[in-house]
């Protein structure tokens, strides 16, 4: 009797748990299905929003956003999470802000950054750690070169790039002997060296470069040398506080009359509020420019001003393509980013419909696009002409 | 010629320098305070510049009017902050006055935002004087190295000459001794941190049209003023007077022999005035 009991009470025990086994095993199953679908895409946009970047990280986040919004929202068929760090464009947490993000929050894409000391050490953890990143600013030449790879894309430019147009743009005017003045770290000297390659390769005789620590702004004793060697042009690489204040000092050293200053575009950009007068006329190139009245531009500028109240610049548009870079990638493979082959053979063969004009992928991965000669009317860095047309960086050192 | 030139650019960089350091030097060596934020005033003084110049319409109405606020700041940071620290361990004031680093950047970036704004230079002085066929020297510079030169002379009649001068030298040689003599020593510390505030943002109001201004600028400057304070011995404004011609001299020679490494130009001229006199120039050991 005991028996039978203490069998029937297994009987009901197993019968039990294997009928509450099936019960929440057909709850669960159609829900796990329905998740592997509807999951958001993990985005870890790791940019500086403090500091002397601040602007620019802002800008970038824009854009992105603004190209994800235009497709409702959605990226082939699925929807993005953000996860954000702020690098404070500060080389020496590189390592670890990237580990938050790909480690703590498993992002799917890494999206960042501006400085190039800090992508140095987010490119070797995405090569690590095969994250798929884009870079949508940092120009350091060995990010799409000696260091490219495959889960690797950049939607800016190489410091090369810019550079290396102005080159020409000066031998043709009969130009022979140029002083190139640059603040001594990596972009500045890859700037000087794409211009200097340019410059020879179009006749050009001599450049002497002067080279002034990163991030000095005394330039007083450079100028006077630069009066007294008495070359016939000078072409720099400074940007932001310093690029203003070295324009500035340039014309109130009455230079601007007898020897004429050139730069890649960063001279220019985002400091003409502050230097008014001083920079009227000066040339710069760069892969973006004010007035190119294509109505892909003029469409991004508005649908740009009417979300954010204030006018993109050439950031906002590296940002913004990094947004249609990932989407082209995304709708390809419908937003199934396992398939991350046939995703990055998609990013590939992209072809961004960007506003700075259409560019596709070089095979290192950095954008094969058109630098433009701007000139400084006003507050704007107009249009000139095409200083060169679809550039590819030379990807020195890249195996892709 | 162009030597010559060079020497002006020389004595121009140390005494805007001289401006900035006079002040960490008389905190620093009356106050034993160690005043990392000394560079943010430099900012403050440029950004007010910036911002008074354009609500004014005018700089020469915003320079004293910054001096003012500046003072005014100084001294509500000293009895507020400050004056608790006098007794604490050097670290404190390292950990506070790098703590107010961060909020003066802080509170720029959301007053300002981050770009980069510029000061137009006042219409009389807005022109150049031309020395070569190539070379013009701008004449708000020359304005600058004549007012620095001003503000120098004008603190060494105050220490040297006047009443609150002789305190001031007293507080620094022996603050207890100058205490028990009767010197109000609360007093004339609050007096001496606001006026080394008001010193550093001066500088920055009147270089605001030549530097444009810009975040961090502060922080650039910072480190070349405590090197003229050491060099120069701690507290001594003719001390900072000298190293900041010094200075001046070799970041510019530097410069024109390989200027990639005119950084090492200062160091090396501090490495060895300092193996020379540990104590600093002005100093006696």
């Amino acid at each position: 009797m005991g028996d039978w009991m203490e069998l029937n009470h297994n009987v009901n025990r197993r019968k039990f748990l294997t009928s509450a086994g099936v019960l929440t095993a057909g709850a669960l199953l159609p829900k796990a299905l329905a998740l592997a679908q509807t999951q958001k895409v993990r985005v870890g946009l790791m940019l500086p929003y403090t500091g002397t970047y601040a602007q620019l990280g802002v800008a970038i986040t824009n854009g992105f956003k603004l190209a994800v919004a235009e497709r409702g929202n959605k990226l082939g068929g699925r929807e993005l999470e953000y996860f954000t760090v702020d690098d404070e464009a500060d080389p020496a947490k590189a390592p670890e802000n990237t580990n938050k993000l790909v480690q703590r929050d498993k992002v799917d894409v890494l999206v960042g950054t501006v400085h190039s000391g800090v992508q140095m050490g987010m490119v070797k953890i995405a090569k690590e750690n095969n994250t798929l990143m884009i870079i949508p600013n940092a120009g350091l030449d060995a990010a799409t070169g000696a260091l490219c790879s495959p889960n690797i894309f950049r939607t800016s430019f190489s410091n090369w790039q810019p550079s290396y147009p102005m080159g020409k743009v000066l031998a043709d005017r009969g130009i022979r002997n140029v002083i190139s003045l640059a603040w001594k770290y990596g972009a500045g000297e890859e700037a000087v060296a794409g211009f200097t390659e340019g410059f020879i390769k179009a006749g050009g005789k001599s450049v002497r470069g002067l080279w002034i620590p990163f991030p000095n702004v005394e330039f007083q004793a450079l100028l006077t040398e630069i009066a007294s060697i008495k070359p016939d042009a000078v072409f720099v690489f400074f940007a932001g506080g310093g690029a203003a204040k070295f324009i500035k000092d340039y014309a109130a050293a009455g230079l601007r009359k007898t020897i004429p200053l050139f730069g890649s575009g960063f001279l220019t950009d985002g400091v003409l509020d502050a230097t008014e007068e001083a920079a009227q006329g000066l040339e710069t190139t760069l892969h973006y420019a004010d007035g190119l009245n294509t109505k892909r531009d003029r469409d991004f500028r508005s649908a740009y001003y009417k979300a954010y109240t204030f006018a993109p610049d050439v950031y906002a548009v590296q940002g913004y393509d990094a947004g249609l870079l990932l989407a082209t990638g995304l709708d390809a493979v419908k937003g199934d980013i396992s398939k991350r082959k046939e995703m990055i053979a998609a990013m590939e063969k992209a072809k961004i419909d960007s506003p700075r004009g259409a560019w596709t992928m070089s095979k290192a991965h950095n954008p094969i696009q058109d630098i433009y000669l701007r000139k400084v009317v006003g507050r704007e860095n107009k249009l000139v002409s095409v200083a060169h047309k679809a550039l590819a960086d030379p990807a020195r050192g890249c195996k892709l | 010629m162009f030597y010559l030139i060079q020497l002006l650019n020389a004595v121009q960089y140390g005494l805007l320098l001289f401006l900035l350091a006079s002040g960490l030097t008389l905190i620093f060596g009356i106050m034993g305070v160690i005043n990392l934020a000394h560079g943010s005033f430099y900012m403050v003084g440029a950004y007010l510049a910036y911002w008074l110049a354009k609500l004014t319409g005018s700089l020469w109405l915003a320079i004293p009017i910054g001096i003012v606020i500046a003072f005014a700041i100084g001294l509500l940071l000293e009895t507020a902050i400050f004056s608790r620290l006098y007794k604490r361990d050097h670290l404190y004031q390292v950990l506070l006055t790098f703590g107010l680093i961060l909020i003066f950047e802080e509170l720029r970036s959301i007053l300002f935002g981050d770009e980069v704004h510029g000061v137009a230079i006042p219409a009389l002085l807005d022109y150049s004087i031309p020395l070569t066929d190539t070379l013009s020297y701008p004449v708000y510079r020359l304005f600058v190295t004549a007012v620095c030169l001003g503000v120098a002379g004008l603190l060494y009649f105050v220490i040297h000459k006047t009443r609150i001068g002789m305190m001031i030298r007293a507080g620094t040689s022996n603050r207890e001794m100058a205490a028990s003599l009767g010197v109000n020593i609360p007093l004339l510390f609050a007096l001496v941190f606001a006026v080394g505030m008001a010193l550093a943002a001066f500088a920055g109001t009147i270089a605001a049209p030549i530097s444009s201004v810009f975040p961090g600028m502060g922080n650039q400057i910072l480190i070349i003023c405590f090197v003229v304070v050491v060099i120069g011995g701690i507290g001594s404004i003719n001390g900072a007077m000298i190293a900041s011609l010094a200075i001046g001299c070799a970041d510019t020679i530097g410069k024109v022999i390989a200027a990639e490494y005119s950084a090492i130009a200062v160091y090396l001229v501090m490495a060895l005035i300092l193996l020379w006199r540990p104590q600093g120039i002005a100093n006696k050991a």
